[in-house]
């Protein structure tokens, strides 16, 4: 598996999509970050569906965190691409025959891959936690945020906190990802089903018909990171992912095990 | 363990279609066996079976003395190439390499030793999506000699090469044959296996149609008597002469000729002249391996 795991980093360290994912990952970043620090005092809408964080917020201990938990969701969605596109193109590019022929203990491919794919999550999320940092430290005098409550104890509590809950939302959606990946078995349409159903068809449900939000795989994966909301409780988003994502799993494991490789 | 290669009534059904038909073969160990047949013959899918990529709807099968239902014990000593070069665009040669040396645990000095045998030293840095189709088919075999294989097994690896890639081929072949490996290679270029290996087996539409020693193949077929007269009008009395003594013959571009071996060669040229023909030209030919596959394939 380990063995596995450093093929899978050799090809993800590859500079056309490690540093143009780390560019997009910074500069998604940097934008809301931006976003919430600049309009903090406009008295409008400058969070996540309109939310106002005035500047008084920010100033308390969890205004470190908010601009790196801002754009979890657009991490998972950087996290559900990567995922599906690295699980897909062996087999459209019919590398999966060599794979296999080096390594045949499927379960094993699919365990390295996997984990492979989690430090990548890691890289990406921390890339994200120092960027929302620095741009939240250097736009703070600007939004007349004092940042006192952003170095103590509970302020790195919660760091730490948030850095695990987006890296989980991080992973959900790479896994959903690569449950695509695995089940369409080519990139496009592996990545264009999920982005569609998370950034879109998600969307649209969820804004028609509130009661459904429970419910939806990607606002649960995303709620983990917010750390739970008003309406859905992080426990309970916990859960419905976990379930969601051990089913999803479990499904398309025993399909690449029984499988045939034809191409 | 006698055999590189070894199974028995090996089958596999997709639907209603049958690919491969209890396939019953042999290849002996350090030798170089060619893999013959048209396509859709069920050449890739016997591969795919030996190599654990596609499970077998029946018989069974050993590979290097172990079943094929486990892959896992005799793949770390297979080297296959199937299906033409697969490897990530985006990665260098060496880069491809090193993650299937990763992969397998072979160590990574491998890889610019590799390169160099096949030819890529100096093009190992480049990215795969820049190479020729000969550069990626020998980066492909590059691949298949990572673990130093006790058995290698060639899909088509001459495709695309040129004359002198070809030939490279060939001796890397022979070359690894003569350190003891066993090579079991598909191709459509007949004339080159036959040069290279010892055994054959041919399938035509999923069943075999011939396993065994290529000498053994070639001498079963018929040898041919041409015979050229030196005027054309005797053309037709020398058919007649080779059929009175029970031969086969037929007159084809200007020539005659005679289903016979060549030992029967001096006594149709005493026949001939005893008739008073003079032969211009008497040549006795053996059928080639394209020749008689052709004619066992019915192609």
């Amino acid at each position: 598996m380990f063995n596995v795991m450093r093929a899978e980093l050799r090809k993800l360290r590859r500079p056309t999509l490690l540093v143009s994912t780390i560019l997009v990952v910074a500069a998604l970043t940097a934008l809301f970050t931006s976003i919430v620090y600049l309009r903090a005092n406009s008295g409008q809408g400058n969070g996540q569906r309109g939310e106002i964080i005035s500047p008084a917020i920010l100033s308390q201990a969890a205004g470190l965190v908010y601009g790196f938990k801002i754009v979890s969701f657009f991490l998972g969605i950087t996290a559900l691409c990567v995922f599906a596109s690295q699980t897909a193109q062996e087999y459209t590019l019919g590398t999966l025959r060599n794979l296999l022929v080096r390594q045949p203990s499927r379960m094993k491919i699919l365990s390295g891959k996997y984990l492979s794919m989690v430090i990548f999550a890691i890289a990406l999320v921390t890339i994200d936690a120092l960027v929302a940092i620095s741009v939240s430290y250097g736009l703070a005098p600007h939004a007349k945020v004092t940042t006192t409550a952003w170095f103590t104890s509970t302020a790195l509590s919660l760091l730490g906190r948030t850095f695990i809950n987006v890296l989980l939302t991080t992973i959900a959606f790479g896994t959903f990802g690569m449950i695509l990946g695995l089940l369409f078995r080519s990139p496009i349409s592996a990545i264009s089903t999920g982005v569609i159903w998370s950034l879109i068809l998600e969307t649209i449900l969820g804004g028609v018909v509130s009661s459904t939000q429970k419910w939806l795989p990607g606002q649960n994966f995303d709620n983990i990171a917010q750390g739970g909301s008003l309406t859905v409780s992080y426990k309970w988003s916990m859960g419905i992912s976990a379930a969601y994502l051990v089913i999803g799993f479990t499904i398309v494991a025993l399909l690449f095990k029984r499988r045939d490789v034809a191409n | 363990m006698t055999s590189a290669i070894s199974v028995t009534d090996l089958t596999k059904v997709y639907g209603e279609r049958s690919a491969l038909s209890h396939a019953t073969f042999e290849v002996p160990l350090g030798t170089v066996c060619g893999f013959v047949g048209p396509n859709g013959s069920g050449k890739t899918t016997t591969i795919r079976m030996l190599l654990g990529l596609i499970t077998p709807t029946g018989g069974t099968g050993t590979v290097l003395g172990e079943s094929i239902s486990h892959p896992e014990r005799y793949l770390p000593q297979v080297g296959a190439m199937i299906e033409g070069p697969a490897f990530y665009p985006g990665l260098s040669g060496a880069e491809n390499l090193k993650v299937l040396a990763s992969l397998g645990g072979f160590p990574k000095e491998r890889v610019a030793t590799l390169l160099e045998k096949v030819g890529l030293a100096d093009r190992g840095g480049s990215k795969y999506k820049t190479y020729s189709l000969g550069m990626k088919q020998r980066l492909g075999i590059a691949a298949a000699l990572l673990p130093n294989p006790k058995l290698l097994v060639l899909d088509e690896p001459t495709n695309g090469l040129d004359p002198s890639g070809i030939q490279e081929v060939r001796n890397l072949i022979k070359d690894l044959a003569s350190e003891g490996t066993s090579v079991f290679v598909s191709s459509h270029l007949l004339s080159e296996l036959e040069m290279i290996a010892e055994s054959l087996v041919m399938l035509r539409e999923g069943k075999v149609l011939f396993a065994g020693r290529t000498q053994d193949l070639l001498a079963a077929q018929l040898a041919t008597l041409v015979a050229e007269p030196e005027f054309s009008v005797d053309l037709n009395k020398l058919v007649d002469i080779a059929i009175r003594h029970g031969r086969e013959a037929s007159v084809e571009e200007g020539t005659v000729h005679i289903v016979a071996d060549a030992e029967w060669g001096a006594t149709f040229n005493r026949l001939a002249f005893n008739a008073g023909i003079t032969l211009s030209a008497l040549t006795a030919t053996q059928a080639t391996l394209e020749e008689t596959f052709f004619e066992m394939t019915g192609e």
